[in-house]
């Protein structure tokens, strides 16, 4: 019984018992679903072993909306708990918990691989390529974060969720004030979904560096692309730093090593200052591709080049060196003295000017533009004012002296929403209505999309700008309710109506989904935007050579030069193809993982030490293997070639 | 799979240069993992709590065997890919062979000075400077270890396939590695013992 009782909840109430019930159910029916119509050998062959790049992107993308949704539920829970004064819905150790999972959720298992989504889809389209430069690799990458993600979703029913916050600071996360495995879940769900995330950011530099077509050159790469350089330099730069920091973290938890503690010379600061010199960088990796899709998008939609390309890519790449050289800006009330607060406080500054001349840059791209105000065009154009508020709070907040009033108030949770809500889930919504018709052959509805996004804008007003409000009035975060003297009930009211209409916006996008799935048409062309860059040159659905013949570039709006100005894109004679073939090694290394991150968190040491051993067995067996992919032959690539060309 | 036979065998197709390059991508996230075990052992070093500190448990004769063990090392891989590159395949068998003995040597005595730090008192639980010092020297020889079952894994594959673009650009792969290995711990040599030392 003692064995049993270390999965037991905690904290268990009514809503995590029909939580259980709810998972439960779900596997069952799934499970029964897939039996019955009989899609076991159709999910095992074309998704859990494909080593196709659409695919994977796409797999991200699906995992990416689920987390949405987790992460969705957590925010409306917690702006319910909050909308009166003394609010009895949670208690405080629940509510620990709901706003840790939600940070984690958030920007690790929805933003992460929301942004991988685009860049696994997108990248080797744009530089011409057939696939990756390692496939195996890349599936290898999603399975881990696949199986991370699920190691933390399994939190709150198995053992209990993190509650030390997104940022599980030391001494608070160590064994005596989180007692519960919570952080065990957060350091080994993330070590293993940050595993996958280096591995891509590996394969994705190799990618860009090694695989474009030979007419493209750095300067003739879509932006997106740059974006994705950038980005995955940043991730390569900087993961390695959190891998530490975690290991660190998981060693004082179960081993009892003194890194973070208050004794024996531990110093719980260092966790901060290495969490932080990953975590600053890690927002960045977040908003560069999104920048990079609006890019495209602003561009696509004013019918003009992107203004500036050089100074897109100048400042792209001085952000990232700053973004590593801003870290302690998280942390100016602990104490590291004026000179230290001061030259943080500089090179945050620093940052808004390189972003500010992407601002300018697209507003040029705008200027006598014939805008199209498409779904995505608007979620660019919302996303322009509503950034440049949450930019100039960041400015505030950066003010190392007057951080001291703002810090740790509401005042910084509406600042990070405001760059994160409009920049990052922005760009991947209006990337996703962009992209839908290359990715499934037909149109999301725009009637229906300009309903979600008119309310999703709105409802974020209304949820976020009150708490710029409360903040500096002093309403703290993470706290679990205040008391009516406070005056905070009003604002916080308006908040949760504001979240609660974000809430049915994301409905609406689910049911424009299920609308455009049964009524959109399917004899759209493989262009129904009119749009420039290489992505769009091939057909829909994309086959899974992706270019039949290797494309001969001549700019960056690639396309675009095909269409106006009569460039020839594709010359030359048909070659058979070389493709990577499927493997389901990925599939159960990234569940060997769960296992491996499933017994630490547990401190089982003996299925601890067994998928230990079948890890390296797998790398051993894939060593020896010999797989020299197969080839697509002249005849079948022709046969594809006119079957697709029929269809538009 | 196109074989270019003017570039060496280890760079003759693109799969095989993807992989080179692809590879020091990963040593540049390895520099960065090893950059953040320093730096938190500078911030660490003088926090000892009760325990020792380390010019009380650093001896210098197994540290200076470990240093030529795997020095030594690194040169006969640097050999063994010369051979390799001139197509003798035994001379490199040897020399691989030799440089994971020589591994093999090197972890010996590492595990012994680990045993030494335990029964002076210093185990990874005394002080925060114990722990990052084992952590810095325990993932450099996880690192060893791990390259030991890799090295070996690549001489079966080369006495059973011989010299392939394949097996030759995983040899060489391997050597960057172990190089890499060899710098990281001079690094350890210099900054964690030496100077502890003085
Ligand atoms: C002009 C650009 C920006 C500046 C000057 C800036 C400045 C700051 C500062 C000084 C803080 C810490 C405040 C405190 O803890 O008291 C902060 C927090 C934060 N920022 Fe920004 N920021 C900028 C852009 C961004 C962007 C683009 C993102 C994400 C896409 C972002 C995400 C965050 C997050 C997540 C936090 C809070 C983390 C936490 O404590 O939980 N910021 N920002
Ligand atoms: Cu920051």
């Amino acid at each position: 019984m003692d064995f049993l009782d270390r999965f037991a909840v905690p904290n268990p109430s009514i809503a995590i018992y029909a939580s259980m019930v709810a998972i439960g159910l779900t596997v069952v029916a799934i499970f029964a679903g897939l039996t019955y119509f009989k899609k076991w050998g159709y999910l095992w062959r074309e998704w859990l072993t494909t080593v196709d790049h659409k695919r994977i992107g796409i797999m991200y993308l699906i995992s990416a909306l689920i987390m949405l949704f987790r992460g969705g539920v957590d925010a409306i829970m917690m702006r319910a708990q909050l909308a009166v004064p003394d609010n009895k819905l949670m208690d405080a150790q629940h509510y620990n918990e709901v706003f840790s999972t939600h940070g984690v959720i958030m920007l690790l298992f929805m933003a992460m691989p929301f942004i991988f989504a685009f860049m696994n889809y997108l990248v080797p389209l744009q530089i011409g390529a057939r696939d990756v430069a390692f496939p195996r690799l890349n599936a290898l990458s999603f399975w881990l974060f696949f199986f991370g993600a699920m190691l933390l979703n399994i939190s709150f029913v198995v053992g209990g969720s993190p509650d030390a916050g997104w940022t599980s600071y030391f001494p608070l996360a160590g064994n005596e004030l989180s007692p519960s495995v919570g952080t065990n879940y957060y350091m080994f769900a993330i070590q293993i979904s940050g595993l996958g995330s280096l591995m891509t950011g590996i394969n994705m530099i190799t990618t860009i560096i090694k695989m474009r077509a030979p007419s493209m050159t750095l300067m003739k790469m879509p932006m997106f692309t740059w974006s994705s350089l950038v980005t995955n330099l940043i991730i390569v730069t900087v993961f390695p730093v959190l891998t530490v920091a975690l290991a660190m973290g998981s060693m004082d938890r179960l081993f009892g090593t003194h890194f973070f503690t208050t004794t024996n010379g531990g110093m719980d600061m260092l966790w901060a200052n290495l969490f932080w010199v990953w975590g600053h960088p890690e927002v960045y990796i977040l908003i560069l591709p999104a920048f990079g899709l609006y890019s495209e998008i602003i561009s696509t939609f004013a019918g003009r080049n992107l203004y500036g390309y050089k100074s897109m890519v100048a400042s792209m790449v001085i952000i990232s060196a700053l973004s590593c050289l801003v870290w302690a800006h998280h942390f100016f009330t602990m104490g590291q003295g004026p000179t230290a607060n001061s030259f943080f406080s500089i090179t945050t500054m620093a940052i808004s000017v390189p972003t500010g001349v992407k601002m300018f840059n697209w507003l040029f791209t705008l200027w006598k533009g014939k805008i199209r105000f498409t779904v995505p065009m608007l979620y660019s154009i919302g996303f322009i004012p509503l950034f440049v508020i949450g930019g100039m709070t960041g400015v505030m907040l950066a003010m190392s002296a007057a951080d001291y009033q703002y810090h740790n108030t509401m005042f910084l949770v509406a600042h990070f929403h405001n760059v994160i809500i409009p920049g990052v889930v922005f760009a991947m919504l209006a990337g996703l209505t962009y992209y839908w018709p290359k990715m499934f052959g037909f149109m999301l509805n725009e009637r229906i999309g300009k309903w979600a996004f008119w309310l999703l804008s709105i409802g974020f007003c209304l949820a976020f700008f009150p708490m710029y409000i409360t903040g500096l009035d002093g309403q703290a975060r993470r706290m679990y309710t205040y008391s009516e003297a406070t005056g905070y009930g009003a604002l916080n009211m308006v908040s949760f109506v504001g979240a609660g209409i974000m809430a049915i916006s994301f409905a609406i996008i689910v049911y424009n989904v299920y609308y455009s799935v049964r009524y959109s048409p399917r004899n759209i062309s493989a262009d129904p935007w009119d749009a420039r860059s290489l992505e769009w040159a091939t057909h829909t659905p994309v086959p899974e050579y992706n270019f039949a013949i290797t494309p001969n570039v001549a700019s960056s709006q690639a396309f675009w030069d095909t269409k106006k100005k009569g460039h020839e894109l594709f010359s030359g004679e048909l070659e058979k193809i070389h493709m990577p073939n499927n493997s389901g090694v990925p599939f159960i290394m990234g569940a060997i993982f769960f296992v491996w991150g499933f017994s630490f968190i547990f401190s089982l040491w003996i299925p601890a030490i067994i998928s230990t051993i079948a890890i390296l067995v797998c790398l051993v067996l894939r060593s020896f293997e010999v797989d020299h992919g197969r080839y697509i032959s002249v005849k079948e690539i022709e046969e594809t070639e006119i079957k697709l060309r029929g269809v538009n | 799979m196109k074989i270019d036979h003017s570039l060496p065998l280890e760079y003759s197709t693109k799969q095989n240069d993807q992989n080179i390059f692809g590879f020091w991508v990963f040593l540049a996230a390895e520099i960065m993992l090893f950059a953040t075990l320093f730096t938190s052992y500078f911030t660490l070093e003088h926090r000892v709590g009760n325990g020792p500190s380390g010019s009380e448990i650093f001896e210098i004769t197994p540290v200076l065997i470990e240093t030529l063990v795997l020095l030594t090392s690194s040169f006969t891989i640097g050999l063994g890919i010369h051979a390799m590159r001139i197509g003798k395949q035994k001379a490199m068998l040897t020399f691989f062979a030799i440089t994971l003995v020589l591994g093999l040597g090197f972890l010996g005595f590492e595990i012994d000075e680990f045993i030494t730090y335990i029964h002076e008192g210093a185990t990874l639980q005394t002080s925060a400077f114990t722990a990052i010092l084992m952590m810095t020297l325990g993932t450099h020889g996880a690192h060893v270890t791990f390259g030991l079952f890799w090295g070996a894994g690549i001489v079966m594959q080369i006495k059973k396939r011989g010299l392939t673009p394949e097996t030759t650009n995983k040899s060489f792969i391997f050597s960057l590695y172990w190089h890499f290995l060899d710098v990281v711990w001079i690094f350890i040599f210099s900054f964690i013992y030496l100077k502890g030392m003085m």
